[in-house]
């Protein structure tokens, strides 16, 4: 076993029977279960762990958990290696790799840390002022940036681990286990009332993790684990350990994120990484617990230099020690008992250094007790030392509370900090909840609550254990009655006093002059220094949202959490205003962060969207054509065979149809099953056209407008009996249209007897197309397919090869052609047994690309042209227009705007060559070479080859394209940079009359 | 993240629906609504900080349009209803 040099051989909550194997930076250590990666790290001496993010500056472990601003590391490799993680949050195991970050080559030899020497170049602002201009080179600049102000690197390979989302509802929800949030918890639990009890460490207990308190006669430690079996046995409580209360969102709901196996090289048995719960809480106890703060002197980033509740934690919880020899510097009376603590565990304290000036009996006795020096109305002015801290200097302070008199230089490896305490007010501060500041603590802490929560314990400023217990108790109560529960608050135990907390303040330490040149850091994470907040206050940068965007105070990975209040306080100072007056930015969810992939949960991959597909999907695929994503759908594009391509297999598939006969899948096409006596007069109201007339059994094609006049959608229209209709809609519109219908009969007609019914997946689609179409259908059905039986635009309900199914007499590809619709699981039997029946016909399959062929060659419109800003005349649907009744968009459809002769109009474009395809959005404008800007008259909305004229042809839009036939034009791409000169066309390339579709 | 009352469901998370639009726009008679009538309903809105009557589609539950009185500002939905209800005005 190797040799932990700074591991005491007992005490603590670790499990020393069982060793862990780890590696730092290549290198392999050992520690025990029951460590962080920090304990460990400071058990086995290791102080130099990490370099700052602008110079470079060595730094140590600054804290014990979410607070910790220097250490973060490059944890795991490979697929689940993952950045800028504080190695106080990693929980050791076996195997742990983890390497440190923003250094190269090495952490002892860094070649960024000239940043340091040549800090005068980099102070709050300089990326924003040097690398303003040109503009253009800013991706460039970025990427330098990137490289030296660099904080880890992000995987490269997928992430193999599942992450997954639970949504819960809950009676009271505790944010923190600590004395607070435990007696919350049996407060609400004996109530009944559903609760969860979420901390974000591995085990509950919050601060008397790393305390030495008495509660009921037993260590804090103890007492928690009793509280804990008690509420676990309540079939009411849930507990959830490692699980952080990262959001709190309108109407109580809070999102957790529960690192299920971040503890674990990798997850077992197919258990998620993270899991976020989405809890919607009655009512919300808040017990978030305070974190130490920091006190602002020269240099006082050196390794070893670390909030004292932090040095004290990791004595008491892990038998780790942060150094032999420790001075405390302090401006209040909390660092007392854990300078005590250190001296327990075998640090020697070489001196308590307070800021105040007189001290209160209490401390006076633990520091005599401990038998450890105290410096009252002493500052430490600086720290020394590179890669530890060596000694510091304190001076007296006067009564301003300037260093003034001697200075002594006392030697140590270890500094610890306490200046005060700032309660974790993120979570209140989400909810909305408005802060208020409390002079005697000198924090910002809860004051009027927004949501249905309430704050208990050190996050609202109440910091000693005692009133942490009784506050808990009380709130759980209060939460559980609150939320409908009958109860009163559970027993409080009996417990050890601690200190009254009343910090001295002042703010930054001034560093004599013999001591120049020391920075005094306020942000470890940003280096932002106290200067820099000087820099800015005189920069004009004076409000609390401008200090933190232009110094970057604050807005590291730890949020601040340390450094904010002394960074405002100094704000303050130089605007010669209190702290309110400068207020606080706004504390934003997460409050710690989330991976991307657990935000994601399972919504990655094929999962994001839902994917439809066909009946014939199967068929599609073993067919091996490929598959063009239309909305949700995947739809078959064409069929390509011996080595074409798929514009080939288009080609040849929509000549073959004109010519013989095909087949094609339309099941994605959108339908709406419409039934109720009042039918027709919302199918009069919601098309152009009207339905009056339309008999049972017949179909007829529709236009639908929006509310301001343009063009919605079209489709068909059926009427399957007297009261029953079935519409279809384009794919992509399906959804759009059926909410618009149930808006207009939920909030504008509520008077009409009308009910409407997506059945899209209930019916599948089969087209039948070509001139032998008839023929094959009539080999498969023993119904009457004449054109007197079944007319164009007719329906019928027959069977096709024993399948009951609705057929359509309609065309989209202007050939004679039938549209079946079936039940899903039939379609196959349709499709194998027309394919069989029209073999002599050579019948073929067809797809999507050869549809769109035939349709530009009918001249028939859809996305392209139903853009959203034609107008029904310009679609030439001017005809259908009914004069006789009202309809959606009729009144605004008649503006002038939208009635002019020049608006655009569809029109056919051929190239005069016949040779040259034309772009695809290409603009159409009179010369090309016009002096710029040039008029656009139009635009090309859809084109192809079209294999049964043999040249290519076009849909555009142009500006009174009807009256311009025969016009010639520059089709100008300005993505290709091609230039095409058309002719002007009818849009109806193929049989303008419709002889064959009636035939 | 909203919790909303469906009047036909009951309390559902905010996901479920999409917003609809302002329930206070008076859509014009198909048949006698002018032009300026229907360009006001189209086009122009409030935006009212404080109470606001919106539409919400229950659109992945019951598919039912609702009419929603919220306050803007805090969120707080003070009722919930057919679009033809008339709300409750929160004043107790
Ligand atoms: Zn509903």
């Amino acid at each position: 076993m190797s040799h932990q040099p700074f591991r005491n051989p007992t005490g603590g909550n670790i499990d020393r029977s069982q060793p862990l194997t780890f590696t730092f930076d290549g290198k392999v250590y050992q520690g025990y279960s029951g460590d962080t990666l920090a304990s460990a790290l400071m058990a086995n001496g290791v102080k130099l762990l990490a370099r700052s993010f602008k110079y470079h500056r060595p730094r140590g472990l600054s804290g014990y958990g979410v607070e910790e601003s220097n250490v973060l590391v490059q944890l795991r490799t490979g697929a689940r290696s993952e950045p800028n993680i504080p190695a106080t949050r990693v929980e050791l195991y076996e195997g742990l790799v983890a390497e440190s970050q923003n250094r190269w080559p090495s952490l002892h030899f860094d070649i960024g840390a000239v940043n340091s020497k040549l800090s005068g170049l980099f102070p709050s602002g300089f990326y924003y002022k040097t690398f303003m201009w040109p503009a253009k080179f800013w991706p460039f600049y970025e990427h330098a940036i990137r490289h030296i102000a660099g904080m880890g690197k992000s995987p490269t390979l997928e992430d193999p681990d599942s992450y997954t989302h639970n949504y819960r509802h809950c009676d009271v929800l505790i944010a923190g286990g600590g004395p607070a949030g435990l007696m919350a918890a049996l407060s609400a639990g004996q109530s009944g009332a559903r609760v969860i009890l979420c901390d974000e460490n591995a085990d509950f207990g919050g601060m008397l993790r790393g305390r030495r308190d008495t509660i009921r006669g037993k260590s804090g430690p103890e007492w928690v684990a009793d509280t804990v079996a008690q509420l676990a046995a309540m079939e009411n409580v849930r507990l959830l350990r490692r699980t952080t209360a990262a959001g709190y969102y309108d109407h109580n709901l809070i999102v957790l994120d529960e690192r299920v196996a971040d503890h674990k090289a990798t997850p077992e048995n197919h258990e998620p990484r993270h899991r976020i719960w989405h809890v919607r809480a009655k009512e919300v106890v808040l017990a978030t617990g305070s974190i130490e703060r920091p006190l602002v002197f020269a240099d006082n980033d050196r390794p070893g230099v670390m909030l004292t509740s932090a040095a004290q934690a990791y004595a008491n919880a892990h038998g780790a020690l942060a150094g032999r020899r420790a001075v405390i510097f302090t401006n209040n009376a909390s660092a007392y008992a854990a300078a005590a603590d250190l001296k327990a565990a075998g640090i020697e304290v070489q001196a308590i250094v307070d800021l105040r000036d007189s001290l209160e009996t209490p401390e006076l006795e633990i520091a005599a007790n401990a038998n450890i020096g105290v410096l009252n109305r002493h500052v430490v002015v600086a720290a020394h030392g590179a890669k530890s801290v060596h000694s510091v200097t304190v001076m007296p302070v006067d009564s301003n509370t300037t260093p003034v008199g001697e200075a002594q230089e006392i030697l140590c490896d270890v500094v610890c900090l306490s200046g005060g305490w700032t309660p974790s007010v993120h979570l209140f501060s989400q909810s909305r909840g408005k802060l208020c500041y409390d002079e005697t603590l000198s924090a910002f802490v809860p004051d009027k609550s927004f949501q249905r929560e309430r704050s208990a314990g050190a996050c609202q400023g109440a910091f000693q254990l005692d009133a942490c217990l009784h506050e808990g108790a009380k709130a759980g109560a209060q939460a559980a009655v609150a939320a409908g529960f009958a109860t009163t608050a559970a027993d409080v135990p009996r417990c050890s006093a601690d200190a009254v907390v009343k910090p001295r303040l002042l703010w930054a330490i001034p560093t004599p002059d013999h001591l120049h040149g020391g920075k005094q850091f306020v942000d470890l994470q940003n280096d932002v220094t106290a200067a820099d907040v000087g820099l800015a206050y005189q920069e004009g940068y004076r409000s609390v949202e401008h200090l933190k965007r232009y110094t970057t105070l604050g807005m590291g990975t730890d949020q601040g959490r340390t450094s904010n209040v002394n960074g405002l306080a100094i704000m303050a100072g130089h605007r010669a205003e209190a702290i309110t007056a400068v207020g606080t930015t706004t504390f934003r969810q997460p409050f710690t962060p989330i991976p991307m992939g657990a935000v994601a949960g399972l919504n990655a991959h094929d999962h994001v969207a839902p994917v439809r597909t066909t009946p014939l999907h199967h068929w599609h695929e073993s067919m091996g054509s490929p598959f063009a994503p239309t909305g949700q759908w995947l739809r078959p594009q064409g069929y390509p065979k011996d080595g074409e391509t798929l514009e080939q297999a288009a080609m040849r598939e929509a000549k073959h149809v004109r010519e013989k006969v095909g087949i094609v899948d339309v099941s994605t096409l959108g339908k709406i099953d419409v039934q109720g006596p009042d039918a027709i007069e919302f199918l009069n109201r919601v098309y152009i056209n009207s339905f009056s007339n339309l008999a049972v059994g017949k179909c007829r094609y529709g236009v639908m407008l929006r509310e301001d006049g343009l063009v919605d959608d079209d489709g068909v229209v059926t009427r399957l009996a007297e009261n029953r209709y079935m519409i279809t809609t384009t794919t992509t519109h399906a959804s759009a249209v059926m909410n618009r219908l149930e808006y207009l009969l939920d909030v504008d007609w509520p008077s009409l007897n009308v009910h409407l019914l997506s059945v899209t997946d209930d019916w599948s689609g089969i087209a039948i197309a070509g001139p032998h179409s008839r023929t094959v259908l009539t080999k498969l059905t023993a119904a009457d397919l004449s054109n007197s039986a079944v007319p164009f635009m007719g329906y019928a309900e027959i069977d096709v090869d024993g399948v009951p199914v609705r057929l359509f007499r309609i065309s989209f590809s202007g050939e004679l052609a039938y549209e079946i619709n079936m039940a899903p699981n039939a379609t196959r039997t349709v499709w194998d047994a027309l394919l069989k029946a029209g073999a002599n016909q050579e019948i073929i399959p067809y797809g999507l690309e050869a549809m769109n062929v035939l349709r530009i060659e009918k001249g028939h419109v859809v996305g392209g042209e139903l853009n959203g800003r034609t107008t029904a005349d310009g679609l030439g649907f001017g005809k259908m227009i009914s004069t006789k009744k009202a309809f959606v968009g009729k009144v605004p459809a008649r503006r002038a705007g939208l009635t002019r002769d020049d608006i655009h109009q569809l029109v056919g474009l051929v190239p005069t060559d016949e040779k040259t395809r034309i772009p695809r959005g290409a603009q159409l404008i009179a010369d090309p070479k016009a002096t710029k800007p040039v008029a656009m008259q139009g635009e090309v909305t859809s084109q192809c080859m079209s294999p049964n004229l043999g040249h290519p042809i076009a849909l555009a839009l142009l500006n009174g394209g009807r009256a311009r036939h025969g016009e010639t034009l520059k089709a100008h791409s300005p993505i290709t940079g091609q230039t095409v000169t058309v002719t002007v066309t009818n849009p109806i390339f193929i049989d303008p009359q419709g002889e064959r579709l009636r035939g | 993240m909203l919790e909303i009352t469906c009047p036909y469901c009951g309390k559902r998370a905010q996901k479920e629906f999409t917003y609809a639009g302002d329930a206070g726009a008076e859509r014009p008679n198909l048949e006698t609504g002018t032009n300026q009538d229907w360009f006001e309903f189209v086009y122009l809105r409030d935006n009212p900080r404080g109470l606001h009557d919106e539409l919400w589609h229950h659109s992945a539950g019951c598919r039912r349009l609702i009419k929603v009185r919220r306050d803007v500002v805090t969120h707080e939905i003070i009722d919930t209803g057919a679009p033809s209800d008339s709300l409750s005005t929160g004043a107790s």
